[in-house]
């Protein structure tokens, strides 16, 4: 049995459609992300799924439950890691969480919780005396206290500096193999590709894409891109180039972008045209798309466009 | 299940209250305004008055006119204005929001709060009348006792609903206690709280009884009353604090919000993204 069950989920605020017709699922185990700009429904859809806003339509099942209405056997074996969600500051680490896991009918011991958030040796600091990135880990070990079977983490590392989201990262691939089900909303593709095994892109409260990180990204049939310099032959133009690349290219400031799902054979065509031209391929370069071009390309698509013309299909 | 539940649901008021118990006692301001600036008023009017004689050979110490309305005075500290301030501020840092994730059910959450003012208020009042009776010559007839606890207790109960509503309307943690002193210290001048206004107007007067304050005054100092006799319940007063307290329910019921109003990421923030 999934997890999380999705279906046709939908919730307006007022005549403003927060999330529309959303379906999704989870299995167990599973580190799942909801990946979307800002506004695209995420925190709606996750508050949902935590039963702390209800729905106007669709059917949501989270570990066999359905969680509208606020459901203590529920949030007793689901943990919450929040954005900005207090502390208070006038307690230590430790009083913190043994206050917070005397609620759950589970709870880990305090000290394998601080050392599995990396807050080691903290536990007797009084929560204002730690740094932002500190707190933040309170909030992960508060949301892991009472062993929870599924962890929410909202955006667990906006704010972050580099070094800060690197450490967040491993803590949650830690969790990972203790067999936690994670579901995490984010709007980094860099944090998503590093830590989830599926993703759901949602652009305007709608599912713009789904799959592994390497199933969006494209697999090796897909198209690579080759980018150079347009070359320029002796009469000033490269005509008998750009006719022959059957208009799968595009020129912007002078830079020739081709996507092809033959490169070998494009890029020998490519530097046998220059080499009898006499001329060079300046800042010849071949590369995948990143998730980052994906993502761009879906929420540019989904959210009107910005005159980009969709380059890559790939289907939901 | 059910009573699997609420047995530990029990177990959780008591472990609520004492974690709010401990962040009074280390919040050094609300200790102070709450459980010293009271006494300290009441030393100070038990320093510079003389006792009086109220009839030929009957001499009744001035704090016994003082003390009653401290120690009311002190309760509502404790309990509408802590509770007010610490809830609206407990919002803003999105400690209720976190709270709201737990399995800690609502009531829980709100009952310690209560529970922990309560308490507190108990303890304040303790100490007053500890060194009012110690010190000054305060007295109360024994019989009177039962009145002045259900008095005590009704008005705690009241005053701590009051604050829960207080926080319920506060737009922010910065605001509450400029509602909490706005509301309460104007009142407390024309309850007989500090001073027994002499022949007050009639407005004033009128203004007091409609307000929880002076009902709870009176009908504690009732049972101090050295004019009085009998067991000193004051019912109608009881009936009008207790009332209050009902308006409180009601505001909490219906306006009682655990994401914060104002910055981070309330509701209407987000629908204003989403436009």
């Amino acid at each position: 049995m999934s997890a999380i069950t999705v279906s046709g989920l939908s919730k307006s605020y007022g005549d403003v459609v927060a999330v529309n017709e959303l379906s999704f699922n989870v299995e167990p185990g599973e580190v799942f992300a909801l990946l979307g700009p800002n506004g695209a429904g995420k925190s709606t859809t996750l508050e949902i799924l935590e039963g702390h806003r209800s729905r106007d339509g669709g059917t949501v099942d989270v570990l066999g439950r359905d969680p509208e209405g606020g459901n203590r056997e529920l949030l007793d074996r689901i943990g919450v890691v929040l954005q900005e969600a207090g502390i208070e500051r006038q307690l230590t680490v430790r009083e913190v969480l043994e206050h917070y896991g005397a609620c759950y009918s589970r709870r880990l011991p305090v000290d394998e919780v601080l050392a599995l958030v990396g807050l080691d040796g903290l536990g007797d600091r009084r929560t204002h005396h730690l740094s932002g990135g500190q707190k933040r880990r309170i909030d992960l070990a508060t949301g892991l206290i009472g062993d929870p079977d599924l962890l929410f983490l909202d955006e667990p590392t906006t704010g972050f500096d580099p070094s800060a989201r690197r450490q967040a990262w491993e803590v949650i691939d830690g969790l990972r193999s203790l067999g936690k089900t994670i579901l995490l909303t984010s709007h980094y593709m860099d944090e998503v590709e590093v830590l989830a095994d599926r993703v759901l892109v949602i652009v305007g409260g709608r599912a713009a894409a789904t799959g592994t990180p390497a199933e969006l990204r494209g697999d090796a049939s897909r198209e690579s891109l080759i980018r150079t310099r347009l070359p320029v032959d002796e009469s000033g133009t490269a005509e008998d180039l750009l006719g022959s690349l059957e208009g799968r290219y595009s020129v912007h400031n002078g830079v020739l972008e081709l996507w092809t799902s033959t490169p070998t054979t494009d890029l020998q065509y490519l530097t046998t045209w220059a080499v009898e031209h006499g001329t060079d391929l300046d800042g010849l370069e071949v590369s995948r798309p990143t998730l980052e071009d994906i993502y761009l390309d879906l929420t540019s698509r989904a959210g009107g466009g910005e005159g980009t013309e969709p380059r890559l299909t790939h289907d939901v | 299940m059910m009573s699997d539940y609420s047995l530990s649901s029990l177990r959780l008021l008591v472990r609520q209250i004492s974690y709010e118990n401990r962040l009074f006692r280390r919040t050094a301001i609300a200790a102070f305004f709450t459980l010293a600036l009271p006494l300290i008023f009441l030393l100070f009017f038990g320093s510079i008055f003389d006792d009086l004689d109220v009839a030929p050979g009957q001499v009744v110490a001035a704090v016994q006119f003082y003390a009653p309305g401290l120690a009311v005075f002190s309760a509502v500290s404790a309990t509408y204005t802590n509770i007010g301030i610490g809830t609206a501020i407990s919002r803003d840092e999105g400690i209720l929001r976190r709270i709201r994730s737990t399995p800690i059910p609502q009531w829980v959450y709100m009952g310690g709060v209560v529970g922990s003012g309560v308490l507190i208020a108990l303890f304040g009042a303790l100490i007053m009348l500890v060194v009012g009776f110690g010190f000054f010559g305060l007295e109360m007839d024994t019989g009177r006792v039962p009145a002045a606890v259900v008095t005590f207790l009704v008005g705690l109960a009241s005053f701590s609903l009051l604050g829960l509503a207080l926080a319920a309307v506060a737009p922010s943690g910065q605001s509450a206690p400029a509602l909490a002193n706005a509301t309460i210290l104007p009142l407390a001048l024309i309850s007989n709280v500090f001073v027994v206004i002499p022949d007050p107007a009639r407005w004033l007067d009128i203004v007091g009884n409609v307000f929880p304050l002076k009902p709870f005054v009176e009908a504690f100092y009732a049972a101090f009353d050295p004019f009085r006799t009998g067991s000193a319940w004051e019912p109608v007063l009881l009936v009008q604090i207790a009332v209050w307290g009902m308006l409180g329910a009601v505001v909490i019921i219906r306006r009682f919000q655990w994401e914060p109003k104002v910055g981070g990421r309330s509701k209407s923030f987000r629908v204003r993204r989403i436009r």
